[in-house]
């Protein structure tokens, strides 16, 4: 226990780690701060004048179609509608209906949390996570290269157990970040919903599933924490996790996804890292394959399409932590340290 | 007197695809008593710091046995570690912690007690520094901060890799004082050094390592006696009889070395016969001294490893035991 307190106050004696929390919490804040300013509260004077606006819009468009449509009967009574810019039946061109213009489309931006708040929980896991992957990776990283693994290893000398204690320190510390950031981040937005847009249809159903979605981020930061932390230890130093990162986001992520553009992949996401933490955190994510057709009883052509489920992203990401972690863990065991 | 730390037979090969095995430890021994001071000494590359290394349990021995206070390492680490205080090679710290901070939580992780840090601070000199990040420390800092967190632990065995490396002409001083005084107080020190004035001065017994084996053990005085060539340096009231002494004593099976105003002698058993033997030819001695060995000699002897002019030497050229003898890349270098 006395490990386990000392590399938690480790951790946060470290320069390093006050400055990345501290610069991860303040993109958080200019999120919300940025959602705040740019959305408004709807009072029912500018819904009657959106209701105008959709009207006028109607209107135009209206004037529009009925002009067209005689330009369209002109040309063709004049026998100069050869130039293809006219339809061959001129009684197709009409305006659409009034409901197709929604007055919404005339409103200034809105929050509505029941709507919007769990595509917010995406951009506040990636931030947490990057923050946990650095400092992670740091954390042990540094302790290698600077000389201090070892020194502490010479006063515990047991490997697994030191890496693992500073594992859990490190995972320690992020969670008592995280889980404060989360309940702040959804007082921020119910409150951002309350000054600049609406609080309504909250039902114990919605509140379940965010529930469940910020739980999800929480896992997702805890996981590439684990992640940074264990490719530190395994290159023994902080830069092996950073360009491992780079690595694979570049070779791994960008490059693939360009070869398999080339190679005509049929659903390229499905190889790709992102379609999986992005799975992940939306339970689902449907891929569509744009040049296939399936004819629908209407007549319509819809793309066939693929679901990448958060089960199976839990399957990769769960591997991945395995299989670096255990990789970690091996050659914390076996290879000497000089 | 109970050994304090044990080694026999210990190996440690480095392999590699490239540059072959590499045998750092060849069947090394070494035995530490409990209380002294014990020099452990070796030209560079010969396999102290990858003994220490492996004692401490930071490398993997490929045979071999060790003990450190009477239990087996590197099984009984976690019991022994907190009775062993150690730095290995030059100090590494956490640049942007400050050496309290550094002390501290070194402190924290073997569950001593915090007031331990000032005592340490106190007493390797770092008192008024210790608020100070050490990336501000110069080299002699740092080894002062590596010998305060050896010694936190209040260990039974110290064991210091170059601890006066660094350190200015004044903290060597203290340095040597403060080993002395530990040893004094019960704890035994295993020091490592290249400085062998210091540890002549220091050390109540050595080892000697090159190419991964012992080549010489025990208390400083033996091992200095063992390698004394018995030389003796005698001077007459006139230097005109040196050559009249030399005839004396050349008849007399003593080997002789003329020099203009003195005469050196080699092979020597009792200088007293000297003085009789030229007396008997009426040549009187004004001066008799013998020649004292140091341990640096001792270590240049026994390594192979005193420079020749016009000739570099290599890191791996110094005696094998149970080699040729002679200097040269012996089994231990990389390929054998």
């Amino acid at each position: 226990m006395s490990l386990f307190r000392t590399e938690l106050r480790r951790l946060t004696k470290r320069r390093f780690t006050r400055y990345s929390t501290l610069l991860g919490l303040l993109v958080l804040v200019a999120v919300v701060v940025g959602v705040f300013f740019t959305n408004q509260k709807i009072d029912a004077g500018q819904l009657a004048r959106a209701e105008r606006q959709a009207d006028q819009q109607y209107q135009e468009q209206v004037r529009w179609s009925e002009q067209e449509r005689v330009e369209c009967e002109k040309a063709k009574t004049a026998g100069t509608a050869t130039d293809g810019r006219y339809p061959d039946d001129c009684s197709v061109i009409t305006a659409p209906s009034r409901d197709q213009i929604e007055a919404e489309w005339f409103l200034p931006s809105t929050f509505n949390f029941k709507e919007t708040f769990d595509e917010t929980l995406i951009p506040f896991a990636a931030i947490l996570a990057l923050v946990g992957f650095v400092v992670g990776a740091s954390f042990v990283g540094a302790e290698w290269s600077t000389g201090g693994m070892m020194n502490l290893l010479l006063w515990r000398p047991k490997r697994l157990t030191v890496l693992l204690t500073k594992l859990a320190a490190l995972l320690t510390g992020i969670l008592a970040v995280t889980v404060p950031a989360a309940v702040l981040w959804f007082a921020g937005f119910w409150a951002v919903a309350t000054f600049r847009g609406s609080t309504e249809k909250m039902t114990s159903g919605v509140w379940q599933s965010f529930l469940l979605t910020s739980l999800r981020g929480v896992a997702l930061v805890l996981v590439l924490t684990t992640i940074g932390f264990a490719l530190a230890s395994l290159g023994r130093h902080t830069a092996m996790a950073l360009g491992g990162v780079v690595a694979v986001m570049v070779v791994g992520q960008f490059g693939l996804g360009i070869l398999l553009e080339m190679a005509s992949v049929r659903f390229a996401e499905a190889w790709l890292l992102p379609t999986y933490i992005l799975a992940w955190m939306t339970k689902t994510v449907t891929l569509q394959d744009w040049d296939s057709c399936n004819a629908t009883y209407y007549g319509e052509c819809k793309p066939a399409t693929m679901d990448i489920t958060w089960q199976q992203s839990s399957v990769l990401l769960s591997v991945s932590v395995l299989v670096i972690l255990g990789a970690a863990l091996w050659t914390m065991r076996r290879r000497d340290i000089s | 007197m109970p050994a304090v730390l044990e080694i026999e037979g210990l190996r440690k090969t480095y392999k590699s695809r490239r540059r072959g095995t590499r045998n750092a430890l060849d069947g090394f021994d070494m035995r530490v008593d409990a209380g002294q001071v014990h020099g452990f000494l070796g030209p560079n590359g010969s396999g102290k710091t990858t003994t220490l290394r492996t004692l401490l349990g930071l490398i993997r021995p490929d045979g071999g046995r060790m003990a450190l206070l009477g239990h087996e390492v590197p099984d009984a680490l976690p019991t022994v570690a907190g009775q062993v205080g150690a730095i290995v090679e030059s100090p590494q710290f956490f640049p942007h912690f400050t050496a309290r901070d550094t002390l501290s939580l070194l402190a924290g992780a073997g569950e001593v007690p915090a007031v331990r840090v000032d005592e340490v601070l106190e007493l390797v000199g770092l008192r008024d520094r210790a608020g100070e990040r050490v990336k501000t420390y110069s080299l002699g800092m740092k080894q002062r901060l590596a010998v305060a967190s050896a010694l936190l632990k209040n260990p039974k065995l110290l064991i210091l890799d170059e601890p006066a490396n660094g350190l200015d002409p004044g903290g060597i001083r203290e340095m040597r004082t403060l080993m002395r005084t530990l040893a004094e107080s019960g704890m035994t020190v295993v020091l490592s050094s290249h400085i062998l004035g210091e540890i002549q001065l220091i050390c109540d017994s050595v080892t000697i390592i090159s190419l991964g084996r012992r080549v010489a053990f025990g208390p400083v005085d033996e091992v200095l006696a063992q390698h004394s060539s018995g030389a003796v340096r005698i001077r007459l009231e006139a230097v005109s009889d040196l050559p009249v002494a030399t005839e004396a004593l050349t008849q007399a099976g003593i080997r002789v070395t003329g020099h203009p105003d003195h005469l050196m002698l080699t092979g020597v058993d009792k200088p007293a016969s000297v003085t009789r033997l030229l007396a008997e030819k009426n040549l009187y001695v004004s001066e008799l001294a013998p020649i004292a060995v140091d341990l640096e000699s001792v270590f240049l002897e026994l390594t192979a490893t005193a420079p020749v002019p016009g000739q570099h030497r290599q890191v791996d050229e110094s005696t094998k035991v149970g080699g040729t003898g002679q200097p040269g890349p012996a089994g231990g270098g990389w390929g054998a």
